[in-house]
Order: structure tokens, then sequence, then C-alpha cells
């Protein structure tokens, strides 16, 4: 697994922060849940975020997706400072450049596993025929080849998070995140998903940054760990150290 | 997002609240009818107006006498045209000058006079008139009792139902017809005794002076049928006096009655062309009666008509329609609060569903186009479902109304009317006063903070 991770990749950089801050108001305090915070991921890296609750890992992925603007400083994604981006840019930015996973999977309930995979090819405006067959393909890849007609409340959590996988991962991005994929799951089918990721950073060379409390299932899946607490860079790690310390 | 998929994911989000979107589509289609209904009454009662007036006669017909005729004594000068002693006279060849005049329908002598009439050997005087065929459009015999004549020269009369009471013994009473079996008259004979007048050989042969030429007058019987019993006068706003007995033109005209009450008759000449009175000109619409006027003027002949009664009408009848089209939206506003109701309910309970459709892409513009969508949807429902409620409801009434009218002994009338304009028009304009109301509900779903709408449960 080293020496294949070691092959991938071209070494720029996929993601830079400088000085990233986002602060929140309540009532009349001020609290900082990101807070100076600098760092640098490389493409085709697998970095994981770990951190008490509370400690800013989420608003840092949802910095990074765009979701979220900071109060001051930058983060750079692709050579784009997405702070300066139009809201428009922005969208256009979560739906090419960026693919999330996250803890309750958010599948739409109303759609089947189908629609919900064809809903970012519907926002690209992608050809309907082309579309149906692009989604039939992304699930199989995760091995839902049977149940596009089934809705989310009909499969298991594992199942739901392939799902989402698949819906991530349509549009082709060069960036994955995933906020606590492994949240909701037992530990098998964490597993599961956890391959999922590390194929998708192995073979389709996507750099991944995943939000986790887990330690182990980090140490043992991503090259570096950056540790957060109150919204700072406490540490920044290579995992292959720690996973030999602990293996 | 491309149109179609915005369509579509637009109805798939309305079929999963499918009770409280019919119900807001049917408070649009409420709207829609109450519309539809308020702007057919106004354009129904405007047509019925419209068909009263134009079968009235009274506005698209100009009454032609001739200069020379005894009663212009007091005409000063020529106002249009040549004086008196220049004006030709009006007879059968300027007639049908006349008809050919552009506008004209059709031009007829007006041929009016005061005679005897035997029924059961009683004898009756009253005014008779003649009437052409296309008299049988005339609104005053649409609740006609019998039938209109059967030719242009049928011996047969259609009596005013006051004449007929009178025939029948009984003395008329305005506004109680109907205990009067008056249809007991229909097929019965009456005679009419009239002067028939003759042209005489001239009494001193070689003469060169035509006021020498005599003529006789011969008391002669014409046999009729009673075949008709009308309620008005289609002529009582225009003759000299009420006619109380109709006859068909051409049989009348074949009589060359003496009408000793007209100064002129009696001292005219009756030659091979024969000379009227007066003539009655029916123009295609009361727009054209100006220009007719005019025309007839410039020939030397005098001419008699109403002002355009339709133009005061139609502007009242186009305040009318705002005002019930007023009326009619005020529905449609309430309908569409329940639009904008409905739309801010759906983004509550979708908030987590509009923030991953963010976070996996969605710009603005396609959330807000998708509320945005469903609003017209249920607008276009909503229309095309009022617009048919509006057309049933207008049936209904219609019916209703008729039935009143049928039981106070009312001829039946069509007081409702639904162009095609209305309907599409009303359909569009559900579809605009939707999206309309769309606006707040699609920008605030569009505006909604992405992070803030993941973390909604």
């Amino acid at each position: 697994m080293t020496a294949a991770r070691e092959g991938k990749g071209n070494g720029s950089i996929a993601v830079r922060t400088d000085n990233l801050c986002r602060h929140f108001r309540m009532g009349e305090s001020l609290i900082p849940a990101v807070d100076q915070l600098s760092l640098q991921i490389r493409s085709a890296e697998f970095v994981a975020l770990l951190g008490a609750s509370g400690s800013g890992k989420s608003t840092l992925l949802n910095l990074i997706a765009g979701l979220d603007r900071p109060t001051s400083g930058s983060v750079v994604v692709e050579g784009k400072d997405l702070a300066r981006l139009a809201r428009n840019d922005l969208a256009k930015y979560r739906l090419r450049t960026v693919g999330m996973v996250f803890q309750s999977f958010n599948l739409i309930s109303s759609m089947t596993l189908l629609e919900n995979v064809e809903l970012p090819l519907r926002f690209a405006e992608v050809d309907r025929a082309e579309r149906r067959d692009l989604c039939q393909k992304a699930l199989e890849r995760v091995g839902l080849g049977a149940r596009f007609d089934h809705r989310p409340s009909e499969l298991s959590g594992g199942e739901q998070q392939r799902a989402a996988l698949a819906r991530a991962l349509i549009n082709h991005p060069q960036l994955l995140l995933a906020d606590e994929p492994t949240g909701n799951l037992d530990s098998q089918t964490g597993a599961e998903i956890m391959n999922l990721l590390e194929e998708c950073n192995q073979s389709l060379g996507m750099t991944v940054i995943m939000v986790t409390h887990e330690r182990s299932l980090a140490e043992r899946y991503s090259e570096r760990l950056i540790f957060l607490a109150d919204g700072k860079l406490v540490d920044d790690r290579n995992a292959a150290r720690t996973a030999g310390e602990v293996r | 997002m491309k149109a179609y998929d915005v369509a579509e994911l637009a109805l798939r989000n309305l079929r999963e609240s499918v009770l409280r979107n019919s119900l807001t589509t049917v408070g649009i289609s409420v709207g829609v009818a109450s519309l539809v209904a308020m702007l057919s009454l106004g354009i129904g009662l405007q047509q019925l107006a419209n068909r009263r007036l134009a079968k009235s006669g009274l506005f698209d017909t100009v009454r032609v006498t001739s200069r020379r005729d005894l009663r212009n004594l007091s005409r000063e000068g020529g106002e249009n045209g040549p004086d008196a002693a220049d004006s030709p006279p009006l007879d059968e060849s300027a007639r049908r000058k006349i008809a050919q005049l552009p506008n004209v329908g059709e031009a007829y002598p007006e041929i009016r006079f005061v005679t005897e009439l035997r029924f059961e050997d009683k004898p009756h005087l009253t005014v008779v008139a003649a009437l052409p065929s296309s008299a049988r459009a005339n609104d005053a015999f649409e609740g006609i009792e019998g039938r209109f004549f059967s030719s242009d020269s049928a011996q047969e009369a259609i009596l005013e139902r006051s004449f007929a009471q009178r025939l029948l013994g009984e003395s008329p009473k305005p506004g109680a017809n109907d205990s009067t079996p008056v249809t007991a008259l229909l097929g019965k004979p009456l005679i009419m005794r009239y002067g028939e007048r003759t042209a005489l050989p001239s009494s001193s042969p070689g003469s060169a002076n035509q006021t020498d030429t005599a003529y006789s007058v011969t008391a002669r019987y014409e046999n009729l049928t009673i075949v008709g019993i009308c309620d008005l006068d289609p002529d009582s706003m225009r003759g000299q006096s009420r006619a109380r007995v109709f006859l068909p033109l051409k049989l009348t005209e074949g009589l060359h009655v003496m009408d000793p009450s007209n100064l002129r008759d009696s001292t005219n000449v009756p030659g091979s062309s024969p000379t009227y009175s007066a003539l009655e000109v029916r123009v295609g619409s009361p727009q054209t009666i100006p220009a007719v006027e005019a025309a007839i003027k410039q020939m030397g002949f005098d001419t008699f008509s109403l002002l355009d009664a339709t133009k005061n009408l139609r502007q009242f009848f186009a305040v009318l329609d705002l005002f019930l089209g007023i009326f009619g939206s005020l529905a449609l506003t309430v309908a569409s609060i329940g639009i904008i109701n409905t739309l801010v309910m759906a983004i509550l309970e979708r908030r987590r569903e509009i923030g991953i459709m963010k976070a996996i892409g969605a710009s603005d513009l396609d959330v807000g186009g998708l509320f945005f969508a469903e609003a017209g949807v249920m607008g276009g429902f909503g229309g095309a479902l009022g617009a048919a409620l509006g057309w049933a409801l207008g049936h209904i009434i219609n019916g209703g109304t008729n039935l009143y009218l049928k039981r106070q002994h009312i001829p039946p009338a069509q007081i409702w009317f639904v162009p095609w304009w209305l309907v599409t028009s009303a359909i569009f304009f559900a579809i605009g006063v939707s999206l309309v109301s769309g606006l707040y509900p699609a920008r605030r779903a569009a505006r909604l903070d992405p992070v803030e709408a993941l973390r909604y449960e």
C-alpha cells in the first residue's frame, strides 16, 4: 500500500489554507470554530482530520467544500481562492471539483437510488440518455447494481452510504470530502466504506480528506493525520509512522 | 439545470405532498373560476345588450324622405345637397340607387296607412304597416305567437297584441297579457277595406300640363289570414303613428293603398313608377350610419337616424367588466397567498433537501427555479381547472336564470358567454399570478445557507 501511495499524484498542492478563520457569533460572544489555521494538502493525499467534538474539523471540511465562507484568511483549492468566488461559481465548484459523503448519508428520501445519484448530473446538464448509463455504472461500482429503484429507507446504512459515495463520485471530482463516513455504521460495514474510499484515492488518484473520531480507522487508511483542538492545528503527522507504532 | 429537468423535478415534488398541493391548486382554480365567471357575465350581458340593440333596428336604420315632401316646408335651405326644387323624386330608381350604396343592406319603402279591418263582421279602424321579410330577425318578433309571414306577398297579417285583444272584445291591459287566449285568433280570417288609387286617362288629351291628370279611388277588400301575434310594433319609435297590424311588404305595395291622412299622397299623381313618402334603409353596422347618411343627402334626400348608442354602451361595459374583473381577482389574490404559504411550508419541510442539493452542486438558480416551477405548475393546473369550473358555473347560472325567466314568462336569454380568449387568458393569468407568488419562496429557498440547511432535522 505504501509503495502505491508513493507512486501516485504529482505532488502539487490540492488544498491550501492560510490563516483561515471561521468565527460564529453566539449572542455576545464570538466562537472561533477555526482559528488562524494554515495547512497544505497535496494532490492524491489521503488525509484524516481528527479531534474532539467542537474542535473545528467539520467546519474546516465545510470551508474546503465551499459550503461555508471564512471569516478571514483563505482556502485555495486547485488554484481557486474559494473566499473570492461568487455564489454561482462556488456552486459550480461544489458540482465539478468536490464530492461529499456525510455521516447521515444525506440521500433524498423521496427519490430512488438512481434518482439520487442522477441529481448532480441534472445540475451539470448532462443529457438524459447519458445520465442513466452513468448512474447505473456508478451504482454497480459500489455494489448496488440491483437496487436502482429502491428508496433509501429500503436499504441498510452501509448500502445508503455506498449510494451516497456513488453520488459523490458521479461527476468525477478531484477532491473527495468525507464527514464521519463510518459514524453511523458497524465496524464491518465501516470497513467496506473505507475500502471504497481507499480505492478512490489509489486507483482514481483523488485527494481524500476525511473527518473522523475513530483514530484506528484513520491510522489504518490515511497517510496523514491532522489533529485539531479549539479550531487550531495541534498536530500534523504522517500516518505510516503512527501506524507503525500501533500495528 | 435544463428546463425539462426543472419541470420533471417540480412535478415530482408536487406529487410528494399531493394533498396540500392539490388544495392549493383548488384554491387557484376557485380564484380563476370566479374571475372567468364574473367576466363571462360582463361579456354575456354586453352581447345581450348589443344583440337587443341590433335587433331593435333603432340604431342601424336611416329613414329617408324626399325634400319635395310637403312635410319639409319649414326646412331652411339645403344643408347638404340640392334644394327641394332640384331634389329628385323618391321613387323606385332612387330606392335602387340607395340600396347599392356601400354598407347598405337593404332599402325598402315605408308604407303605413289608416284603414278599416273587419273581423267577424265588426269594423275596427287602425294603422296598418308593411314589413319586409328581413324584419323577421327583429326582436319584436322574438316572442311571436304563431309565425312570421310565409312569403313577402302572402295574404297574411300579424297583429299587435293589444289590437288582437281588441278584436276579441277585451280592453288591453299592459302587463296582463297572459290571461288572454290571443292565440285563438291564429288562422282566423281578417278583411281589410281600403281605397285603391288608380290613374285615370288625361281629361284633356294633348295637354302638356301634367297637373290635369287625375286618379280614382276604388273601395276594395283584401282577405287576410292572421298568422302571428307580437308584443311590440317594431317600428313604433319611428312611425308617425303606432301600427297595430302588419302585412308583407310586396303584398302591400301591390295594393296601391290611398292614405287619406297623407297630404302629399292625396295630391300626388300615380305614375308608372311609384314614389314613396319615406324609405327605410338598413345599414351593416351602426358605425357606418354617418357615411350612409352623408351619401344619401348628397343624392338630394333628407335623412333621419338615432345616434349610435352602442358607443356609450361599449364604454359602460368596459367599466362594468373592469369592476367584475376586480371582484373576480380578489379570490385569485387569496389563492396567490395560498401558493406563497404552501411553498414557504415546503421550504421549511424540504430545508434539508435544499441543503443536500446545494452540497452536491445545485446553484441558487437551480433551487430557486425549482420552487418557481412548482408555483407555475400549480398555477397552470389551477388555471385550467378554474377555467373549466368557471365555464360550468356559467352554464349552471345561465340555466338557472333562464328557468327563472321562463317561470316569469319572459323569453330566455343568453346572459353568459365564455369566449376562448377568456379561457386562455385566464390560464395564462393564473400561471402569471402563481409565478409572481412563487418569487418570494423561490428567492428564500435559493438563499438558504447550505450548512444551516444540512443541520436541519
